[in-house]
């Protein structure tokens, strides 16, 4: 594994307007080229709050997060080397997939050229190439999930954020798709996960940071974090670190 | 230009894939010129082409009733229908049902002798005054007049334009009549035949003419106010396509994603608006076409279209953007599609009806001269009347352009603040 930073972030702070308490709290990370990142916590965490900080999408009051050395909230540069799978499905369900395929490949910055060779690509390789001139909303949950990562990998970023990317879907699917980013992060890509399922997340996270009420309460290796708590599996380290109070 | 111009494709498909959103665009406007023109064109016809039905009660025997009743018969204005002379005041509201009469005229008994009487007393005091004749003899006598009976639906304005137009016969005949007493009265024998006629020639009358502004030849009618009218509504209607797109990006979450991208969203927002400015043009071309095509196959006037096309253009394209302008905003505040279509097409009915889009402005009451120019639709209606009824040149209506423009450039920026506030830019 390189130990070339991705991602850097440094006593980062945040609070949404009309909100008198801290949402991020002197948050400090680092991840490194390659990791598979997960980022866990209960319901209001701030864990969507941390990666749409990461992403641009929202401006810290203090702090700083760069990818690769570049800004994000300064460097539009910044943009182009990430790829991000929202939670939702984040496109157009009129659209075909390739059509949705070759508008956010466009956005992305490829050229028609491109776009054409990473849509065959990223079809096949994610079985949707028999559906690719139907309309999405004629699609399953499952092909619609798959399709919301080929959007965000379209570019070939080096790194990608995904936020429950594997969510309502079935067994099947979930492994395909798991499957996928391993092969994913095995070309270089770092990735940046969140999800609910730990056992997933055990399964494809190396790296891990548990956060609670805006603050990391735990970082490292997966396998040493365990060894060092005594615990056999992710979901018992994160209700003895989190508590086992409902959150929502 | 590759993302703008895969952003217009994008565009362009979800819009053609939005079957309702292309019939509220194209097939509702079209429909609604097609009904208005032609109700209003009856309407227009009713008044101006058809005959009222006129009851006439003649209880008088005398000459001038008679001749009043050839002079309104001669106006071609009514269709007269004779009724027993002995019919009583309160039967004549019935017989007005029975025949389906919108006038009723009674002319009371002795009414010919009245007035005769009436014009030999006025030439008698006139003669007298002048030094000619001293005896004046002859009383004063009160003509009892005509009753003009109005059926209930009819308006007032109406009313008045019959009575009025009565009331001008009237006076032709009573001018004659104090003609040929004057005559008597000075040479002592009966006028001779078509005296009083020569008298009464050569009227003086009106030349009637339309406001134009440069020499056209378009006659206004029913086509000419409601192509341009509906069209305009047709534009603003856009919001109900537009509106419910950007709520449906917003909602979906890809506008936040397109954020995730190094390119700026307003590109995307470019792309929207160029592809509706083509939507715009298109209803234009479909709505006109229709208006000069079709209408004349279905008994409607045919739209005229002006000579100064450069104009035209520029009035749609600066029409349509206020238009998306106004769809724009409404999508990026509205916070579901539901509050998006509800708001956007009630205020887009109520703008056109302060406009000016359903009835005339000059038939609003006083106060709404302000409140109307708040109204986009209003602007956008002046340039076209000015094209289509008036042919007026660039220059004409530069001001009416310059408002839209205005009023499109304020729409932008609260968008924009929009945008802004909700952390979408």
């Amino acid at each position: 594994m390189s130990t070339d930073l991705a991602i850097s972030i440094t006593n980062l702070n945040f609070h949404y307007p009309k909100q008198e308490t801290s949402c991020l709290e002197n948050i400090f990370l680092k991840i490194l080229t390659g990791d598979r990142f997960g980022l866990f916590g209960p319901n209001g965490a701030g864990k969507t709050t941390l990666i749409s900080i990461m992403t641009g999408l929202l401006k810290p009051q203090s702090g700083s997060v760069s990818l690769f050395g570049l800004d994000v909230t300064s460097d539009r540069k910044s943009k182009k080397l990430f790829g991000y799978v929202p939670q939702h499905f984040s496109f157009y369900e009129e659209l075909t997939p390739v059509e949705n395929l070759e508008f956010f490949g466009a956005w992305s910055g490829l050229n028609r050229n491109e776009i054409k060779k990473r849509t065959d690509e990223l079809l096949t390789l994610l079985g949707l190439i028999e559906v690719k001139n139907k309309a999405l909303k004629y699609l399953s949950g499952g092909m619609k999930r798959r399709l919301n990562i080929a959007i965000g990998v379209i570019h070939q970023p080096k790194i990608l954020f995904l936020d429950e990317p594997t969510v309502g879907v079935d067994v099947h699917a979930r492994s395909a798709i798991i499957e996928y980013l391993k092969q994913l992060n095995a070309t270089g890509t770092t990735l940046i996960y969140t999800s609910h399922l730990l056992q997933e997340a055990e399964e494809l996270c190396n790296h891990i940071a548990l956060i609670d009420k805006g603050k990391i309460l735990l970082h490292g290796d997966l396998n040493n974090l365990l060894t060092q708590h005594n615990h056999q599996g992710l979901e018992q380290l994160f209700l003895n670190i989190t508590g086992k109070e409902y959150r929502d | 230009m590759h993302i703008l111009l895969a952003s217009m494709l994008k565009e362009f498909w979800l819009l053609i894939r939005d079957r309702m959103g292309l019939a509220i665009m194209f097939f509702m406007p079209v429909v609604l010129a097609v009904i208005i023109t032609s109700v209003q064109n009856s309407a227009f016809n009713l008044v101006n082409n058809n005959k009222i039905s006129m009851l006439v009660c003649n209880k008088d025997t005398g000459s001038v009733s008679k001749e009043l009743i050839t002079a309104i018969t001669e106006l071609q204005m009514f269709n007269i229908i004779k009724t027993n002379k002995n019919i009583g005041e309160e039967d004549i509201s019935k017989t007005m049902k029975e025949h389906n009469a919108m006038v009723a005229l009674v002319i009371p008994e002795n009414f010919s002798s009245q007035l005769n009487q009436k014009a030999r007393t006025l030439a008698s005091k006139a003669l007298t005054n002048f030094g000619i004749q001293s005896d004046s003899t002859l009383n004063e006598i009160n003509v009892l007049p005509p009753d003009l009976i109005f059926h209930p639906v009819l308006q007032q304005s109406f009313c008045k334009s019959i009575s009025g137009v009565l009331l001008s016969v009237m006076m032709v005949i009573e001018n004659k009549l104090m003609i040929a007493s004057l005559y008597q009265l000075v040479n002592e024998k009966p006028a001779p035949e078509g005296f009083e006629k020569e008298m009464m020639k050569g009227k003086i009358n009106f030349n009637e003419h339309y406001a134009l502004i440069n020499g056209s030849r378009n006659i206004p009618n029913a086509t000419q106010h409601n192509i341009p009218a509906w069209t305009i509504f047709a534009m603003f209607f856009t919001v109900i396509s537009l509106g419910s797109n950007i709520v449906k990006e917003k909602l979906s979450g890809s506008f936040t994603r397109l954020r995730t991208f190094s390119p700026n969203y307003l590109i995307a927002l470019a792309a929207k608006q160029l592809v509706y400015i083509g939507v715009v043009l298109l209803q234009v071309v479909i709505i006109f076409s229709i208006g000069v095509l079709i209408f004349p196959l279905i008994n409607l006037p045919e739209l005229n279209i002006p000579d100064n096309i450069f104009s035209l253009f520029l009035v749609t394209i600066i029409c349509g953007w206020c238009a998306i302008s106004y769809a724009l905003c409404i999508g990026i505040f509205a916070q579901t599609q539901e509050q998006s279509n509800g708001f956007g097409a009630v205020s887009v009915v109520l703008l056109a009806a302060i406009g000016g889009i359903f009835v005339p402005s000059f038939a609003m009451p006083g106060f709404f001269s302000v409140i109307m120019k708040i109204s986009p639709l209003y602007w956008c209606l002046e340039s076209y009347y000015s094209l289509f009824l008036q042919s007026a040149k660039l220059s004409d209506i530069s001001s009416d352009i310059l408002i839209l423009f205005l009023i499109t450039m304020i729409l932008q920026v609260i968008a924009f603040i929009g945008l802004k506030r909700k952390n979408l830019i």
